[in-house]
């Protein structure tokens, strides 16, 4: 799927990690991370529970400060101004913020507000967007992601995957360039896990640039451009889902595909 | 029975009174709402020095006797050149007293909600004012909806105390009437009768709130 993206696009990345560490304590939860997600890419953070997938995740939009490295968003660091000494006052972290997209494994919808209004709350309030015209644009995302029916309803009347989807349409209302999901589907029951996987797809083939910590393993073989593999902090391959999948390099690799695979 | 039909003679005065009471009570209620949402954010501020400005702010306030206040502020605070009717007095008082009990009660609701919503606000943008009244601020009101409604009873029986600096208030105008008539019994009854109304209906209205609120939570 790399070569259907056009290549003036791939040449410039949407995210660009460079050389990333983190530590909790003494423990060392990141080491020494580095990649680039292209634009239009969706790149698929696999590894064991603990491998630090959701803390360089959380890194990227600087819910987590990484102690080392630095990370851009279209070219702009994230955290610190330009020079990279001086931190980001709240407002203009804010603001990048506000670019990039992220959907939760707990869904972490505002449980105040309606399906469309948690939809509408940070174009209107955040961008200052014209309500309108927001508004239109939530309910064909409503659409899009199948539960205009559920427009007025509010959160805790949802299934899991329904929350999901309403969680993907709000990040989808940002007009992100890059969307973050971390582990959209592990907290549904099985019999959910697919609407959202399918939507998660469509905008995959709709060129979204995406980000993504899963264990569904179908998901990363059929959607993803690029597979990481972290452990223990470290990125231990980086290639295409099909080579990952046939031919993994390390040993390791083959030791996940295996417990996760075949489960 | 003669004297419930004094009472009814005068049930203007005791109409106004219970005016006074619920306009005194409302506005408090809603400015001390609105004061105690503002110092719960010094309460929950990451800063030392805040907290503990805002933590002693609330703690002197309520370890005052209401009565002790509404002294102060009607007839203490002429003394540094600060006058206010009789009023406007006992509604500075009620506003300042229960606004310490309010942060406490909107510090208590906001401890105990879950970061993930706070979080999510984060990452789509939100800080600073608008992260605190369209995120924050809602889910801790609606949980907190039981709590507040029992305050604004503790609202209305504290205006009974502004009698005592002339603010003609439900208990003054009964008191008024027993004192020129001297018919205690039946003024002071009636008085706990309307009392009674008024905490009904702020229970009522506390019911109704919640069953809405139950969506939304």
């Amino acid at each position: 799927m790399l070569t259907s993206q056009p290549q003036d696009a791939l040449s410039k990345p949407v995210l660009n990690i460079r050389r990333l560490s983190k530590s909790f304590g003494s423990q060392l939860v990141l080491n020494d991370v580095s990649f680039e997600v292209a634009k239009g890419a969706t790149v698929c953070l696999l590894g064991p529970s603990g491998s630090g997938k959701s803390t360089l995740l959380r890194c990227v939009n600087w819910l987590e400060r990484p102690d080392e490295g630095a990370i851009f968003l279209n070219g702009v660091r994230v955290g610190f101004r330009s020079g990279g000494t001086v931190p980001m006052t709240a407002r203009e972290l804010a603001e990048v913020r506000s670019h990039i997209g992220m959907v939760f494994q707990h869904f972490n919808l505002w449980p105040h507000l309606t399906v469309i209004e948690n939809l509408i709350e940070a174009p209107i309030h955040v961008q200052k967007r014209n309500r309108d015209e927001v508004i239109a644009e939530a309910e064909a995302l409503l659409e899009r992601v199948g539960l205009r029916d559920k427009r007025d309803a509010f959160p805790a009347r949802l299934s899991g995957g329904q929350k999901q989807r309403v969680g993907i349409a709000r990040a989808l209302a940002m007009k992100p360039e890059l969307i973050l999901f971390d582990e959209p589907t592990s907290a549904l029951d099985p019999e959910l896990v697919g609407e959202v996987i399918a939507v998660m797809k469509t905008l995959a083939n709709d060129g979204m640039t995406m980000l993504v910590v899963t264990h569904e393993m179908g998901f990363a073989r059929e959607a993803a451009d690029e597979i990481l593999l972290l452990d223990g902090g470290k990125i231990i391959e980086h290639c295409p889902p099909e080579a990952f999948f046939s031919r993994p390099k390390t040993e390791r690799a083959r030791q996940f595909l295996q417990r996760y695979v075949q489960a | 029975m003669h004297g419930f039909l004094i009472v009814w003679q005068n049930a203007g005065r005791m109409a106004d009174g219970l005016a006074n009471t619920v306009l005194l009570a409302t506005i408090g209620t809603a400015l001390s709402l609105i004061l105690g949402a503002l110092l719960a954010t010094g309460l929950m501020a990451k800063s030392g020095p805040l907290r503990f400005g805002a933590q002693w702010l609330v703690d002197s306030m309520r370890c005052i006797p209401f009565l002790l206040l509404a002294y102060i502020v009607y007839y203490g605070l002429p003394s540094i050149g600060v006058n206010f009717d009789n009023w406007t007095a006992g509604l500075c008082a009620i506003v300042i007293y229960n606004a310490a009990y309010m942060a406490e009660i909107v510090r208590g609701a906001w401890s105990g909600l879950p970061p993930d919503y706070i979080e999510a606000a984060l990452s789509f943008g939100f800080h600073g004012v608008s992260l605190y009244r369209r995120i924050v601020l809602p889910p801790v009101v609606l949980a907190a909806i039981p709590i507040i409604g029992n305050q604004v009873i503790q609202v209305i029986k504290d205006t009974a105390f502004l009698m005592i600096i002339a603010v003609p208030e439900l208990t003054h105008a009964a008191s008024a009437i027993q004192s020129k008539y001297y018919v205690p019994f039946a003024a002071f009854i009636v008085a706990v009768g309307l009392y009674w109304m008024l905490c009904g209906l702020v229970e009522g209205g506390v019911r109704w709130v919640e069953r809405r609120a139950e969506a939304r939570r």
